[in-house]
């Protein structure tokens, strides 16, 4: 009985959140002239509620109009603050884990009502790997990412053989395969978000 | 009648042990953690959780409903009939997102398990939070942001203090409980035995709670134990509501992370009044849910008092030792959110 009303209150305590923010991401993959990795550019527009939010208490002379530097502050928040969850980037080398720098290049721009951070992750070791495989996403999925429907994923200056796949997280068919509540609650769910991450991966012969 | 109260020293034992069970629950999910999460990715190789069936409807509702509340803020600037929907959305975002997981009705329910509380109490636990979790959001972006025009920053510090604050009275809570469900488990394990004749009437149970306040440091009055009764006007009794108090605040003090972005969303479009209500629409709608599991939390209890009072003595052991394990569950949530070993919605700040 005590082990029923544990299972009834407890499988509440994982985190498990819907998201409350969602971000349409478009990424580029930066190339050395010798062909090894070196970073990753991310641009990631946030969607229109989190914008008002972010922009609130921000001065700025005409109403709705920011620009770059009045926004810098709130840039260098972001970036610090995206330490603490890894930038949301997980990058690995032929299945190797690899590290990031801390981010470079970043700013905000305000447009059509909504925010993009733009920043660069540099790998803290350039690599050169057959495969490169590269995920994006929230493992508590607060934020949600979406990548762009045009242009997700670009490779710069990549040597010619390479050849990028990209798999976005709610294709219809993995879906249909991947339902089971059991998987759900039997509390195997630390990392839940990653049924949401977006995955890149680059195969260079 | 009645069983010897025990030593401080045997009550010590009690709360030394469970705060022992309460740290190697909390390194073992910590481990779990870690196993599952070794640099903020999947464990190469490791089973993906899946999302689907009820819970997976849920979230996607909840996701749903959320995302057409800003866009129909915006719709009610022009078109106020635009703020129907909205109190509609707001409800029904309400009723979906308690269901979800979430520390609030963990905690409720654990109380009214732990204190052999009415489910009319439940409801009005579960009422008064959520109405104290949209009134601390309001107030709060009342405050910082309609007020003092602070920064997002400055608010999800706000938030972030509030949060800690909520997690160590959980805990406190929980102690507390510990502490006064310790003595009560203590003594029916010490009891010889139990007076027979009224092993199964809620009045033995109501009396030997009774006792068991009597040795806490919470102080109540002689009618505090039959208070338990289901007679509503007993209910409202002296220090009937007070006791409640503290389960209110322990849940209610955290805002939730999505009310605070609608309401600074409605105050910069000018609509902050329809973000208030919103947000309180929102709360009835997360009372309604909540309180239904705490309806069903008391229920099973009652299932298992009756199952238990059957057999000769042995109840009251059963039940003292469900109470204190409720009471233990609490103290563990407090821990493990304020250690972060737990985590509970996450707070606004990028």
């Amino acid at each position: 009985m005590l082990l029923g009303l544990v299972s009834l209150v407890g499988h509440a305590a994982p985190a498990q959140a819907h998201p409350h923010v969602w971000i349409t991401a478009t990424s580029e993959l930066l190339y050395a002239p010798d062909g090894s990795i070196t970073g990753v550019r991310h641009a990631w527009t946030f969607d229109d509620m989190f914008s008002t939010y972010a922009l609130q208490g921000i001065e700025t002379k005409t109403k709705g109009v920011y620009s770059r530097e009045q926004l810098a502050p709130l840039a260098q928040v972001n970036v610090e603050s995206l330490k603490e969850f890894a930038f949301f980037t997980f990058a690995k080398a032929d299945g190797k884990k690899e590290k990031f720098q801390e981010p470079v290049d970043y700013f905000l721009e305000y447009k059509d009502s909504a925010l993009t951070l733009h920043f660069t992750l540099l790998l803290k070791t350039p690599v050169k790997t057959k495969q490169l495989a590269l995920e994006v996403f929230d493992p508590s999925y607060f934020i949600d990412f979406k990548f762009d429907e045009k242009d997700p994923i670009k490779l710069l200056d990549a040597p010619a053989a390479c050849q990028m796949k990209f798999q976005r997280p709610n294709d219809e068919t993995a879906k249909t395969q991947r339902l089971s509540e059991n998987n759900f609650m039997n509390g195997d769910n630390s990392n839940y978000g990653a049924m949401f991450a977006n995955k890149v991966t680059v195969d260079c012969p | 009648m009645k069983p010897n109260s025990p030593s401080g020293s045997a009550r010590f034992l009690i709360i030394a042990i469970a705060a022992l069970a309460v740290i190697l629950l909390t390194d073992g999910v910590k481990h779990v953690l870690m196993a599952q999460n070794p640099f903020g990715g999947p464990r190469p190789g490791a089973a993906e959780p899946q999302v689907g069936g009820m819970v997976g409807w849920i979230l996607a509702r909840q996701s749903e409903f959320y995302r057409e509340i800003s866009s129909t803020i915006r719709a009610a600037k022009s078109d106020g009939s635009a703020v129907w929907t909205l109190l509609a959305i707001s409800f029904a975002y309400g009723i979906f997102h308690a269901a979800g997981p979430g520390h609030g009705k963990a905690v409720i329910s654990s109380y009214l398990v732990a204190n052999q509380e009415t489910a009319r109490r439940g409801i009005v636990l579960s009422f008064a939070s959520a109405l104290l979790q949209a009134l601390v959001a309001v107030v709060l972006v009342g405050i910082c942001a309609w007020l003092l025009n602070a920064t997002a920053q400055t608010m999800c510090g706000a938030e972030k203090a509030i949060e800690i604050a909520s997690y160590a009275l959980i805990a406190a809570f929980g102690a507390r409980l510990v502490w006064t469900k310790g003595g009560g488990f203590m003594r029916a394990l010490q009891a010889p035995r139990p007076e027979p004749a009224l092993a199964v009437t809620h009045h033995h149970h109501d009396h030997g709670h009774h006792h068991d306040h009597g040795h806490s440091d919470h102080v109540h009055d002689e009618h505090c134990g039959h208070s338990h009764g289901p007679l509503p006007n007993e209910l409202a009794g002296p220090g009937g509501w007070r006791r409640g108090l503290g389960a209110i605040f322990a849940v209610g003090l955290r805002p939730c992370s999505g009310a605070i972005l609608v309401l600074v969303f409605a105050l910069a479009q000018g609509l902050f009044w329809a973000g208030i209500a919103a947000t309180f629409v929102m709360g009835l709608g997360t009372a309604i849910t909540v309180a239904t599991i705490a309806v069903l939390a008391v229920s099973a209890k009652d299932l298992a008092r009756r199952l238990s009072g059957g057999s000769e003595g042995g109840g009251t052991l059963v039940m003292r030792g469900i109470e204190f394990g409720a009471a233990g569950l609490v103290l563990l949530f407090g821990l493990g959110l304020l250690l972060g070993y737990l985590t509970a919605e996450r707070v606004t700040c990028l």
